[in-house]
């Protein structure tokens, strides 16, 4: 690996993707050492874990960093419930409050009850849910996944996908993901880093990678992507702003509005709740049909998290409704109009291709 | 032209004597607790009470392999003496429990030495390299060759017998627990790793139990080569069965060889199939839980053990 430099922020799923050989799989074992840098630095906030003697990486990996492999890794010889405590056991805990800890983590993944099974009885999407647990339950704040997800079935697969989703939303643990799929990238990637021969092409959200390759190879990528599925509301979004009165003068309005460039809309929320999304056309129409107040303008609106994918939010948003986006704590952070949706769907090939024929 | 010759015989011949006058004590030293283990086990067996002795081992073969081979246990020792004096039998008993008793001394000696040495070798390439000569030397070096050093070294009897057959016999024990913790799944090693675990418990937790099975194998072939290296060991005075199949050889007297021979035989099946079964499990197919099935079935034998030994 040459030339490999990224930030994750804390609470983020950054992904690392690329194709066998890229050098993915050595990077997130560079992370905790497993494999040998030989030279460069990580950093786990100011810990040099590059530096750290062997005592202090096992620290690490007690305490920081656990990892979710490709093909399970899970201890054979022993039940479920001692694979996911076998963290906690390194760490030597008191035995109660390890195996509460290990049931826990199996109920997250909902695996509650199968403590007693051995791995071998398990299909192999509950063995990687065994994985997960087992990391999750060393209660770690970093998760590496060593292409987790990669040596199972498809629908199995966007279970798994959404759970982790679902947990990540939970626990907030920062996770780096490896995989071979552009599409799950995109998934679960807030930023991905996309890899070839041992560098870094481009580091993005997933519209950045979709709409803007950083290079002819990940242009070729990015060709084959279902983009319905895979750019969320986020990309598409634009900013809005709040008037919490919804008597508000139109004037009002239009000054609130014309305080951000381009097209964008104003809601009218009450006690913080919104109601109503008055687009900068509406106020227009209403000021030449000579109506002075916000109360009887707008059209409601329809909330949707914003890693909602396009294809969804299409289906799901109907015929004058202003779709707006939330995030995970439930505040509005945009708006999305079908436009906007629409030509990112159609976007499938036309800038770079244009200009490459 | 001369031939130039290179003395490899004056050197050996010279060689053995300086090891025995200058490291006299040394070979004392590593030859005592053989001798001690040796003559424990050997007073133990063959001053048992008439059927005590062939019941333990009728229970033990029952606790580690299941009635089937316990049955043909039963028959076979029944048959070398075991019996007596209920019915009729080759009246070997007691040769029959010295060579048992120098088998076991030499298995027992072979897994202290060679699982680490086997251990250290899966975790060291160049020790591997270094290693792996010594040991086919000590497989396919003829045994009558280091008969004679162990006799100048050791003396005869039973401890330099015990020592032949260690050389013979223990290459199987190393070279197995090295394959056997070589195969281990690196992704099961690093998931260990991931989780901050010392080498030790990399070790203890996830190698041996993985690797249980192969050095159980190595562990049922170290037996047999035991059982083999028995006989070329009665020429240096090793006792037991052996000693009647020497006789066989030497007096041309065919019948004793005969008797010592199919004793040595039934003795070695029994031993095959009790640790063959410690390798695998009977009721679970996929193998995995072999090291916990093996220790079930270690400390059902010190229970025996203990129980006998208090019954006495």
């Amino acid at each position: 690996m040459v030339d490999v430099s990224f930030d994750v922020e804390p609470g983020e799923i950054f992904v690392v993707m690329g194709l066998s050989g890229s050098g993915k799989s050595t990077l997130i074992r560079c992370i905790n050492r497993i494999h040998e840098p030989t030279a460069g630095t990580i950093l786990l906030d100011d810990t040099d874990v590059t530096r750290a003697t062997m005592s202090e990486l096992r620290e690490i990996r007690r305490n920081r960093v656990s990892m979710v492999f490709q093909h399970f890794a899970l201890f054979p010889h022993k039940s479920v419930q001692e694979n996911v405590e076998y963290g906690l056991r390194i760490k030597e805990m008191p035995n109660d409050e390890r195996s509460d800890r290990a049931e826990q983590a199996l109920e997250m993944v909902g695996l509650g009850g199968w403590g007693s099974y051995r791995p071998e009885s398990l299909s192999g999407g509950m063995r990687q849910r065994v994985g997960l647990a087992r990391a999750l339950a060393a209660g770690t704040d970093v998760l590496l996944m060593d292409e987790a997800f990669s040596a199972l079935d498809p629908l199995i697969k966007r279970d798994m996908q959404d759970e982790l989703l679902n947990i990540h939303d939970k626990l907030g643990v920062t996770i780096i993901f490896i995989t071979h799929d552009l599409n799950e990238a995109l998934k679960l990637g807030e930023r991905t880093a996309i890899m070839r021969d041992g560098r870094v092409e481009q580091i993005g959200s997933a519209s950045q990678i979709i709409n803007s390759p950083g290079s002819e190879y990940i242009h070729d990528f990015t060709r084959d992507v279902d983009r319905g599925r895979v750019l969320t509301l986020w990309s598409v979004m634009r900013p809005i702003k709040r008037i919490d009165n919804p008597d508000c003068s139109v004037d009002e309005a239009m000054k609130t509005i014309n305080a951000i460039d381009g097209d964008c809309c104003v809601i009218i929320t009450v006690d913080g709740e919104p109601e109503r999304c008055i687009s900068r056309e509406n106020l227009i129409e209403a000021a030449e049909a000579g109506i002075s107040n916000c109360s009887e303008i707008g059209i409601p609106t329809h909330a949707l998290p914003m890693s909602t994918v396009l294809m969804e939010a299409l289906t799901v948003v109907s015929e004058g409704e202003c779709l707006t986006a939330v995030n995970h704590r439930g505040q509005l952070v945009g708006h999305a109009n079908p436009t906007d949706i629409i030509s990112a769907l159609m976007q499938a090939d036309f800038p770079t291709a244009a200009a490459h024929s | 032209m001369d031939k130039i010759v290179i003395p490899l015989d004056a050197w050996a011949d010279s060689f053995i004597p300086w090891l025995a006058t200058n490291f006299r004590d040394f070979f004392q030293i590593i030859k005592t607790p053989v001798e001690w283990t040796f003559d424990q086990m050997n007073s133990g067996m063959v001053g048992l009470t008439d059927g005590i002795g062939w019941i333990a081992i009728i229970a033990i073969a029952w606790r580690l392999a299941g009635w089937k081979v316990a049955t043909f246990t039963a028959v076979s020792m029944g048959l070398l003496g075991g019996w007596n004096p209920i019915l009729p039998h080759l009246d070997v008993w007691d040769a029959t429990m010295t060579t048992l008793a120098l088998i076991v001394t030499s298995v027992l000696i072979s897994v202290i030495i060679g699982v680490p040495l086997g251990i250290a070798a899966s975790k060291n390439d160049k020790f591997e390299f270094v290693l792996r000569p010594a040991l086919d030397a000590m497989q396919t070096t003829p045994s009558f060759v280091y008969l004679i050093p162990i006799v100048m070294l050791i003396g005869l009897g039973a401890v330099g017998g015990v020592f032949a057959v260690v050389v013979f016999a223990i290459p199987p024990m190393i070279r197995l627990t090295n394959l056997g913790i070589r195969e281990v799944d690196q992704e099961v090693v690093e998931a260990a790793c991931s989780f901050g675990a010392t080498p030790r418990q990399v070790l203890f937790d996830v190698e041996l139990p993985l690797a249980m099975r192969t050095i159980m194998a190595g562990l049922n072939q170290t037996l047999m080569l035991s059982l083999s290296m028995v006989v070329i060991a009665s020429i240096i005075g090793a006792p037991g069965l052996a000693q009647l199949v020497l006789r066989g050889i030497r007096a041309m007297d065919f019948g004793s060889g005969a008797v010592g021979g199919v004793g040595l035989v039934l003795l070695a099946i029994v031993l095959d199939r009790m640790t063959q079964s410690l390798g695998q499990s009977d009721k679970d197919p996929s193998q995995t839980r072999s090291l916990s099935k093996a220790i079930t079935k270690l400390k059902g034998l010190i229970r025996i053990g203990g129980a006998n030994s208090s019954s006495l």
